[in-house]
């Protein structure tokens, strides 16, 4: 392990081993999960996992968060505004909208679904 | 020392985040236990949010400023759309939805880049094949997804068929080709955007030319593919980023719409490629209209309808697209009350595809306050169909072609709803045309089935008149 951490090349790699890893067992986990969801809920599934993949939001927060000091954001574009700003500054806004659109839309739908009285 | 524990804290955020996802989705296994689950998927982002902000200070930096108008425009459409969307138009803004996805995942690859190229990490191939592949699948998501919601909406200049033109797949692969040597480029000249421009142009146009030659009631698959890639393009950019909670929520969004896309191209017993890049008329199917329908159409009119439910102890429904188009699902509700009143059993049988998208009659139905208890899956009901008085086929066609059963027709193998074994059949159908497969429909001539020709919301307002009024 200490070799790992103090060799960047060895570091590099491990980290690209432990996304792949982390990547192709969340495949599995998915596809176990899913299957059990019935039919009757899949157009709620579908908005619901919109909803999800606006977890991009992360990445969006990261690019629009650059100190205006960090070497991406060197060139300005607008104001002192670079085009990496621009770039996760538009992306915040469309990944909000999945995300809050998403699980609202999501939940009003699943509120409809109701038990026989 | 503080840096690692704020490193600790973080990542055990983006842990909890992923576990919530699971949870969330595992929650959708039960309507009862589903609107938990969702709000555990939202939980799980807020989670995400807010330790991406604690970590390397960014809600500290000198650009906080467009963060906040981000989020704040963001969550402004996102509610105005989530509470305004009829749940007629659900696929028209699940696939809005996906679109958005995919520009999302096509943005942050973007600006990922450049950062990783101001870092002095342009050289890192995890970073630039992963930006690639997310650039590329999300403009792919992006405007195959805004043409599959021109598609629904209706948009008089995309045309609701598929366009078909020769060397149409040779084009799209040239397009494929071109992205490939484009990444390679990108790979190697990260520093220069415009390469990466250039592949996301590419990726949107192959996106207009998968989806332009698709069909109106192959949007089922088209969406849910959509729906994958969203999924997919997020994972990329996670690769992008290194970051695991965007790897395993991207991944589950990824899975969930591949299931879905095999689920509907099995309720039409078609493979992907043949509903990509084929479509219908491979099988020379020879029967004509006049051959199948020739003196054997019966019509009846909503007092004959009425007389028939009179006697009737259990009611099957079959609703299709036509019911999502004319709106006639609180006409429907109206008479199903008025049946279980007078103590007939109603169920309803719902096709897989029946519909613009996995789950769409199910949305509608639920809308108008029907027990889900009552929302059948096509094998439980092909179960019970022997037993049943009446069916009424309401807006749908191909989904009870009994022909499917015979080898050598166009939608051979499709598994259908069995109505033809009720004892006796309704169709409601404005005229005799054809469904989407373009085939005549026997079930129409058959000795148990009467035709009422209507649009359907009035025919069933007539119905309910009609029962009213035999008392």
């Amino acid at each position: 392990m200490l070799e790992i951490i103090s060799n960047p090349a060895l570091a590099k790699g491990f980290i690209f081993i432990l996304v792949i890893t982390v990547f192709v067992i969340a495949i599995f986990v998915g596809f176990e999960v899913i299957s059990k969801v019935p039919p009757l809920l899949h157009t709620p599934l579908m908005s619901g996992s919109n909803a999800i993949s606006g977890i991009t939001i992360v990445g969006a927060i990261l690019a629009a968060g650059l100190s205006l000091t960090e070497p991406a954001a060197a060139t300005k574009i607008i104001g002192k505004y670079s085009l990496a700003h621009l770039l996760g500054f538009l992306a915040v806004i469309f990944a909000t909208i999945n995300v809050v659109g998403g699980f609202l839309v999501t939940h009003r739908m699943l509120a409809k679904f109701k038990k026989k009285d | 020392m503080e840096q690692t524990l704020e490193l600790y804290i973080i990542n055990a955020s983006y842990l909890l985040a992923a576990i919530l996802f699971i949870l969330g989705l595992k929650g959708l296994s039960h309507p009862r236990k589903a609107v938990r689950g969702n709000m555990l998927g939202a939980i799980a982002i807020l989670i995400a949010i807010v330790a991406t902000l604690v970590d390397h200070n960014v809600i500290l930096k000198d650009t906080w400023e467009i963060l906040l108008v981000g989020f704040a425009v963001g969550g402004l459409i996102g509610v105005i759309l989530a509470i305004k969307v009829e749940m007629t138009s659900m696929p028209e803004l699940v696939a809005l939805f996906n679109g958005f996805g995919g520009l999302a995942s096509v943005l942050v690859a973007g600006g990922a880049l450049l950062k990783a190229v101001g870092d002095g990490q342009g050289g890192d191939l995890q970073i630039t094949i992963s930006t690639t592949a997310s650039g590329l699948i999300g403009a792919i998501t992006l405007l195959g997804s805004l043409m599959a919601f021109g598609k629904l909406y209706g948009f008089k200049f995309i045309p609701d068929k598929a366009v078909r033109y020769p060397g149409e797949q040779i084009v799209k692969l040239l397009l494929l080709i071109g992205s490939i040597v484009l990444g390679v480029l990108i790979v190697q000249h990260p520093e220069n955007m415009t390469y990466y421009w250039m592949l996301v142009g590419a990726g949107s146009l192959l996106g207009i030319l998968l989806v332009i030659a698709i069909g109106g009631a192959d949007m089922p698959v088209v969406i849910t593919l959509l729906n994958s890639y969203s999924g997919i393009a997020a994972a990329a950019t996670g690769f992008v980023l290194s970051n695991n909670v965007l790897i395993v929520a991207g991944s589950l969004v990824g899975a969930s719409g591949i299931i879905l896309t095999k689920l509907m191209c099995v309720a039409m017993n078609r493979s992907l490629s043949n509903v990509l890049f084929g479509g219908f008329g491979a099988v020379a199917d020879t029967s004509s209209a006049d051959e199948v329908y020739g003196d054997k159409i019966k019509p009846v009119t909503a007092d004959d309808v009425a007389i028939f439910l009179d006697t009737a102890q259990k009611v099957v429904i079959v609703p299709g697209y036509g019911m999502a188009v004319g709106q006639a699902q609180h006409a429907v509700k109206d008479l199903t009350h008025l049946l279980e009143e007078n103590n007939i059993e109603v169920n309803f049988a719902i096709h897989p595809v029946a519909g613009r998208m996995p789950g769409h009659m199910n949305v509608l139905l639920a809308e108008v306050d029907i027990p889900y208890e009552q929302l059948l899956e096509m094998d439980d009901v092909n179960a019970t169909l022997a037993q049943v008085d009446v069916a009424i086929v309401l807006g749908a066609n191909d989904v009870v072609n009994p022909d499917a059963r015979r080898e050598d027709s166009a939608i051979a193998g499709m598994p259908i709803i069995d109505v033809d074994k009720a004892n006796t059949v309704i169709v409601i159908k404005r005229s005799l045309s054809p469904g989407f497969a373009g085939i005549p429909n026997p079930l129409f001539a058959m000795d148990n089935a009467y035709m009422f020709f209507s649009d359907g919301k009035k025919a069933i307002l007539a119905i309910v008149a009609a029962i009213k009024e035999l008392g």
